[in-house]
């Protein structure tokens, strides 16, 4: 594929607002898992809640779009000087050669949720201010994305569960690839709900304690919340991304193929779009979601593809499984893994699991690598692989 | 890193080409392509009438009863345009497109949440994913090539032609698009206004072949009328499901005639279709 170069990012999560408050957690091995006190959901499990989101204030003319998703993507376009370096990209290209491609899973979901606790006694009816097309909708991410922005390029969002913000990068380089945009608007936004905690535990996948990726002991996954953006050009100053690698499993609707074929196609698939050999890549950042199932076929799948000895860590034990948002967020540890010249830590993670195979770094550390990959697996047995690289 | 790099050739800049090699089409009084196309033509009366349940063949019996009717609709839209393009299932590449999702599922969750007891079921939850049909379709067809599932509100089935053709050409091969909307249980049909169920597929290649019935030019139009129906029953559908928005292509393809349709897409941003029918 052609190199698109990562001009600006941007994000908040429980590990912060902005990139370097994530990066300075994961240099220090902190997490920002707390015990779950999301709503009044009752369950015994770690969530990664970012703070603040009730404060939070979307601009008068886009206050329909008001529901914890949106503020939530509102929060990350203001940091890290994200708004202005795409207003400045507008002022290049044109608002209409900028393409929006954004992934959620559940989008504004709690809006719902909180509309059908507030029924009509007598006829059932929601109440007369749920507006479906600007918060439940999973479009209306990327309609308030680009109204914020002053967008007018292509755009839709993509849902493919937890791959839904890493497939935004092949999606968007298809776009620029085509001459339909010179530029994209990536990322992905998810946001705590309840559907998505009572969802999990039904499928017994929470973990009761900070989630541990790798480890011999893990027990399941800790829920995280959170927006990631991307600004991507054909030229400027940055990493490229240089490979996007997708792939289905064929095999369970919510259990990944236990030798992990999928995942070992979706990165089999980035390296060849990359034009990259698999001792080429210095780093692995992991989908690593701490399930039993998930971490032994991805780690088999890595194994197979780049042998037990390329570093690899996961970083949901710092900032949760963003679900929809994991690949953004994951992605942009990446990129900043590349520019910052160390590789982040396994937080949480104890021991490793020999059975799953990898090199699990548990402490981060210094390194000077030149191509990382990202992995994100999602529901469906959906697989996508991103690989980022710099120059010399 | 610092790239320079030209802008791809200017002579195709902003056009998409993709050539169609297999329909799917289920819709109230719209059964089956064959069937359809001479009402989308104007030579038979639309009759809507009840849309008969979607068989979905393709899925074993066990996931058919669990994946749920916007599943089986869309898995069986999917599979007359497989069959009718002659590919093999688990060479394509597919898109799926909706808007509202699955509707029954979201209805149930948000029920059930809002209760005293929130048991969430493990499949309802499964079911929920906006991708779940993909999942469905590539389990039933052991497909493990790339799979999006997308949404642009009512522009979604433009939105899905698009990255679908735009895998296409950058693929170099085809690529299956399936779009499908249902109307969704009250209370939350009030909120989200879908008239009727509808489920359309296209099997799109990069290049011309025997069985490409018609050459499609994409390309953006800042404005314009969007291409009405004849039949105000059929033009109901179009305004009222995301995937019916597909109705003015597909009766374009209908007549045999070489036509432009301005499609929904975003807010003062059409797609529009020059369709060619092949030679």
């Amino acid at each position: 594929m052609i190199p698109l170069i990562v001009t600006r990012y941007t994000g908040v999560s429980c590990l912060g607002q902005g990139v370097d408050a994530w990066w300075s957690a994961l240099a220090g091995g902190r997490s920002g898992l707390r015990r779950c006190a999301f709503e009044d959901a009752a369950l015994d499990t770690f969530v990664g809640e970012v703070e603040g989101v009730e404060r939070v204030r979307l601009p008068e003319e886009l206050a329909a779009f008001d529901c914890r998703n949106n503020r939530l993507a509102q929060l990350g376009l203001e940091q890290d000087g994200f708004a202005a370096a795409v207003a400045a990209a507008r002022e290049r290209y044109g608002a209409a050669r900028i393409a929006v491609v954004l992934g959620t899973s559940t989008s504004g979901v709690g809006a719902t949720e909180h509309a059908y606790r507030h029924r009509d006694p007598a006829n059932g009816a929601l109440p007369a201010d749920f507006r479906y097309p600007e918060t439940q909708n999973v479009f209306s991410l990327a309609a308030f994305v680009r109204a914020s922005l002053h967008l007018d390029g292509p755009s839709h969002v993509v849902s493919t569960a937890c791959s839904s913000s890493a497939k935004v990068f092949g999606s968007a380089a298809r776009l620029i690839a085509a001459g339909l945009a010179d530029a994209a608007v990536v990322g992905g936004v998810d946001s705590l709900c309840l559907t998505t905690l009572y969802g999990f535990r039904s499928l017994e996948l929470l973990s009761n304690a900070p989630c541990r990726p790798f480890d011999v002991e893990r027990s399941g996954i800790s829920i995280g919340e959170g927006a990631g953006f991307v600004l991507l050009e054909r030229s400027g100053d940055g990493v490229a991304l240089v490979g996007c690698g997708e792939s289905c499993d064929a095999y369970h609707m919510s259990t990944p193929h236990p030798e992990g074929l999928g995942a070992r196609l979706a990165m089999e698939r980035a390296l060849a779009a990359a034009s990259l050999a698999p001792e080429e890549i210095g780093y692995l950042n992991l989908h690593g979601t701490a399930t039993r199932t998930n971490d032994v076929a991805e780690g088999r799948a890595v194994c197979d593809v780049f042998g037990p000895r390329t570093p690899c860590s996961a970083t949901k034990g710092a900032h949760g499984h963003l679900l929809g948002a994991a690949g953004i967020t994951e992605a942009i540890v990446a990129i900043m893994s590349l520019e910052r010249g160390w590789l982040p830590g396994t937080a949480n993670t104890r021991a490793a699991d020999a059975e799953c195979g990898c090199r699990i770094l548990l402490e981060g550390e210094p390194a000077d690598v030149r191509y990382v990959l990202t992995n994100s697996f999602g529901f469906g047995g959906n697989n996508c692989s991103l690989i980022f690289g710099r120059a010399h | 890193m610092t790239l320079q790099r030209p802008v791809p050739d200017t002579a195709t800049r902003g056009l998409v080409t993709v050539h169609v090699e297999g329909i799917g089409l289920l819709a109230p009084g719209l059964v089956g392509w064959r069937a359809a196309r001479s009402v989308l033509r104007g030579a038979a009366r639309y009759v809507p009438g009840e849309m008969p349940r979607p068989g979905a063949e393709l899925l074993p019996p066990a996931e058919r009863r669990r994946c749920g009717d916007i599943a089986r609709l869309a898995l069986h839209v999917g599979a007359e345009a497989l069959e009718a393009s002659g590919a093999r299932a688990a060479d394509l590449p597919t898109v799926f497109a909706s808007s509202s999702g699955n509707g029954e599922v979201l209805h149930q969750t948000c029920e059930t949440l809002a209760g005293p007891v929130r048991d969430v079921s493990p499949t309802r939850f499964h079911n929920s994913v906006h991708n779940a049909p993909a999942g469905y379709w590539s389990i039933a067809t052991g497909s493990r090539e790339a799979s999006t599932s997308l949404c642009a509100h009512q522009g979604t089935f433009a939105a899905g032609l698009l990255e679908a053709a735009l895998q296409a050409v950058a693929e170099r091969r085809p690529v299956l698009l399936v779009a499908y909307d249902a109307p969704s249980p009250e209370p939350l049909a009030a909120a989200v206004p879908i008239v009727a169920a509808c489920g359309v597929a296209l099997a799109l290649g990069h290049e011309a072949s025997k069985v490409a019935a018609a050459r499609l030019d994409l390309e953006f139009a800042g404005g314009g009328e969007l291409t009405p129906l004849a039949d105000p029953g059929l033009e109901r559908l179009r305004a009222g499901n995301a995937a019916a928005a597909a109705l003015p292509l597909l009766a374009a393809l209908a007549g045999g005639r070489a036509a432009r349709v301005l499609l929904e897409y975003l807010p003062g941003l059409h797609v529009a279709v020059t369709v060619t029918p092949a030679a």
